[in-house]
This record gives structure tokens, sequence and C-alpha cells, in this order.
């Protein structure tokens, strides 16, 4: 593999005595849509979180671009968080703010683009995500929540970002829409050439996007591979998963 | 429980946050005064702060001067000295009821406001948003704030000086029977340029601190509606606590001489 767009070492995070990742090493090539997959509370989140560098992680190294994220400065972690695009969970769109302030709000504040520029801007990534010019308007109460994924989706790509993240993309969508927004995440991040990282739970978004699958459990990446794979892994704890089955080897904390 | 342990624990505890909040502000202070700045931020926020504030502030300003002139009337006239009420109700205002009032329904408009609006992006990832838009929440949030509260709660104050001595005036000639031009003239004679700067200094000083208190608990909010919620209630109950406890060591710095 060539200079990987993105570099986890060893890397440990925990919240107190609750460990979340235990020594995650991971390299993703540039270009490569690698998608996370794990049951709630392993991790995934914590772990774009880290190479965002919204948290700290406690030990190991993340490098984007051969940049050192751990312990960067707050200078350097704006240049790096300035390649990189995130859809998330919740779509996070500004309340304050039009739905055309928040898809071209990277670049007029980070990219000092004019307002009119900026609004042309929005309006032209809001029609890749099928979107109106009508929306562009709205506020962003005013929209479903399909549509402020969608939202969510065009403001991650508008800058045209080298790196994409989407965490849960499809997460409480109707499976119409999740497949719509499935597409779509796929069209924009081969029209961008984009590396993008992607969290779900869910198989059938993650067999459309992914070219390459990690799954975590307890902290720990227990199986990387293509997507292809996947299947005749012989893991047994990414067959219980993928199969969405109660028995199996990973057992859930409920109290009897 | 070890009893020691436990004061131990609890003062260290208020240490931490001690701590905490001073490098808050410190950072805050850093990115105030260090571009970009968010030009339409500032505006929105001196908006809120300065101008929709206006009402809250200018009411109770006026019902307080009133009430000062009936009190110390009637207090004054059992000494025959009912002469003094316009010194009362001009130096009360200005040094004192004007910037604490004034601060006190800011904290609660204003702060409560910043605490829930902060602690909402918060929960709902909307900060964390901001960072992967390489824009930085101190310098996009809370430093348009603190910019604001520093700067528009004197203007406040001003209005509420006027409005509170004017509400003095108002029952002093409507209801107690002074003459309008010797009460103006006993007004102006009293009051010092010291009374009113003391005044505003305390406003600026308020000013920064509710910003400071909704900014810094709506930042930490954690948990949703809830945790939006006691963070709503701690910025409102720890800005009128300072309020009041930052009151004490301005006029001791202007008036213990």
């Amino acid at each position: 593999m060539s200079q990987p767009k993105i570099r986890l070492r060893d890397v440990h995070k925990r919240f107190g005595e609750k460990v979340v990742l235990d020594g995650v090493d991971l390299d993703i090539a540039p270009g490569e849509s690698l998608v996370v997959i794990g049951g709630s509370g392993s991790g995934k989140s914590v772990l774009i979180k880290c190479i965002q560098g919204i948290l700290r992680p406690e030990s190991g190294s993340i490098s984007v671009d051969g940049d050192e994220v751990v312990g960067a400065s707050a200078r350097t972690l704006e240049a790096v968080n300035a390649k990189i695009g995130m859809l998330f969970q919740g779509a996070a769109l500004f309340d304050s703010l039009p739905v055309w302030e928040n898809v071209a709000f990277g670049a007029i504040q980070s990219q000092g683009m004019n307002r009119a520029a900026a609004y042309d801007l929005a309006v032209a990534t809001l029609a890749k995500v099928g979107l109106t010019e009508d929306v562009a308007k709205l506020w962003p109460a005013e929209l479903s929540g399909g549509m402020q994924k969608r939202v969510g989706l065009a403001r991650a790509v508008a800058t045209a970002p080298e790196i994409i993240f989407f965490d849960e993309p499809t997460t409480g969508l109707d499976p119409i829409m999740a497949d719509v927004i499935n597409d779509l995440i796929v069209s924009c991040v081969k029209e961008l050439g984009a590396t993008a990282i992607t969290i779900t739970h869910d198989m059938a978004s993650a067999r459309k996007i992914a070219d390459r699958v990690a799954m975590l459990y307890k902290g720990r990446l227990i199986w990387v591979g293509p997507i292809a794979d996947i299947d005749k892994s012989g893991n047994d704890f990414v067959d219980q998963f993928i199969h969405g089955r109660a028995d199996g080897p990973i057992t859930m904390d409920l109290r009897k | 429980m070890n009893f020691l342990a436990l004061i131990g624990r609890v003062f260290l505890g208020f240490l931490g946050a001690v701590g905490r909040l001073t490098r808050f502000a410190a950072v805050s202070v850093s990115h105030m005064l260090r571009p970009p700045y968010y030009p339409r931020q500032i505006l929105r926020q001196f908006l809120d702060i300065g101008y929709f504030s206006l009402p809250v502030v200018a009411l109770t300003a006026i019902f307080s001067g009133m009430v000062l002139a009936l009190q110390s009337h009637s207090g004054f006239s059992r000494f025959q000295a009912e002469g003094a009420v316009a010194m009362v109700v001009v130096l009360s205002i200005t040094r004192e009821l004007g910037p604490v009032l004034a601060g006190l329904m800011v904290a609660g408009r204003i702060g409560a406001s910043m605490a829930a609006e902060i602690g909402t992006m918060r929960v709902t990832e909307q900060v964390d948003a901001l960072t992967t838009l390489s824009t930085n929440p101190f310098k996009y949030l809370v430093a348009p704030r603190l910019l604001a509260g520093l700067l528009m709660m004197p203007l406040l104050v001003v209005v509420a000086d006027i409005l509170g001595v004017f509400g003095g005036y108002i029952i002093a000639i409507g209801k107690l029977g002074f003459n309008s031009n010797s009460y103006l003239a006993n007004t102006w004679d009293v009051m010092e340029p010291l009374d009113v700067v003391t005044g505003l200094v305390k406003a600026a000083v308020f000013g920064f601190l509710i910003a400071l208190m909704g900014c810094y608990n709506g930042y930490h909010s954690k948990g949703g509606a809830q945790g939006v919620g006691t963070a709503t209630t701690n910025a409102v109950v720890s800005a009128s606590i300072l309020i009041l406890v930052a009151n004490y060591f301005v006029t001791e710095i202007f008036f213990a001489h």
C-alpha cells in the first residue's frame, strides 16, 4: 500500500474505568471506502472523534496524510479538519442558520467565500443530493429526518473534502430513504474521489458503501477485510453480527 | 465515611471547578483577542443583550427608582430629612441598584438563553460539527458572547440609571410634593462622576460574568434535555451569586478608602 491517508497505531482511549479503544491499528488507503461495524457502545464514534482531534487518546498515534493528530496544536487540527467532511448521526445542522448557510458554512467561514457565491454553491450541492432551491431557504427545524440527513450530506461534501466520515447515515430512516442516502453517499464519494469512513449497524448499507469492512468489538478490531469476504470471514463474532443473531459469542449485558 | 475526608473531597472538587472555569475564561479571552472574528455573530449577540434586554431592564429600573423614592421618603420623614430623597435615589441607583438589578435581570434572560442554546448545540453534536468545519467553537460561540456581555451591559446600565432616577423623580414630584427644579438640582449636586463610573465598571464585570457562566455551563452540558436544563439553572444561579460577590469586591476597590 502507498502511504495511507489515515493511519492508526495502538490507539487507546478510555472514559474513567471504561476502556473504549484498546490498541486499534488501522490503515486506510487514499480513495478507499471503509465501513466500521460493531454493536452500540463498541467505540465506533469515539474512533472517528479521535481521528478528528475532538477526543484525545491516552496513547497511540493517529496520522492524516502523515500529520500527527494526537497532541497536535489547534492550528494543525484545523488544517486536518479542513480536509474532512462529516455527516453526523442526527445531521447536527445549525438551528440558527437557514439550510443554505448550513451547507455553505465551511465555504463561508473557512474559505472566506462571499455570501452570493456561497448561496450558489449551496444550491448546486443541494441539487446533488436531490433537494431543490426551495429547501435552501428553509430552516433545519422545518425539514423531515430524511431531508436533514441529505442536507447534512450536502454540508459534508460542499467543500469537496479529501476525507468524509459518515456516522450511522441510515439510522432512523425508512428502508427506501436509507437506500437513497446510501446511493447518494456512494455517488458523492466516487465523484470526489474521497477517502471515506462510515460507521453503521446497517449491513445493507455496509454492503453498498464499503470497499473494506472493519469490525470493532470491546475496543479492538477483531476482523478487517474486503466486503466481498465478509460472508466467509470465518469469524464467529462477525457471523453473529452480520446475521443479527441473539445467540453467539457476542453477549448483551442484560439482567435476567 | 470519614468526615474530614468528605470535607477534603468537597474542597478539592471546588478547587477543580474553579480551575476549570478559570482555564475556560483564559482560553475564551485569548480567542476574543485573536482573529478570525465573526461580525455577524458579534452583532447578533449585541442585539440580543443590548437591545432585546432593554424592556426588562427599563421596567426594573423605573419601578426600583419609584420604590426607592417612596421608601426613603417614608423613612427620612421620621427625622425631618425628606430633602435626602434625591440623594438616596441617585446614589443608590447609579452605584448599586442600576448595575446589580440590571445584572440579575440579564443573568436570568441572557445567561439562561446562552446556556440553553450552547447546551443544545453540545448535546446535538452541533459544537462538534463546528470543529469538523474548521471553525473554533470558542471563537464562533464563546468570544462574541463575552464581548457582547462586556460592552453591552454598561450601555444597559446607563439606561437603567437614567430611568431609575426618572422613576424616583416621578414619585417625588407627582406624589410626594417635591419641587421639580430643586429635586433635579439636588440630584445633580449630589451625583459625582465616580458614582456613575463605578456603576459602569460593575456593569462590564457583571456582563462578562453572565456571558462566561452561560457559555461555560452550556459548553459542558451533557446527557440531553435534562443536562441542558441543569446547565441553564446552573448558569443563572452561578451568575447571580458571582454578580453579588463581584459587586462587593468592586465596591471595596472604589470606596473602601
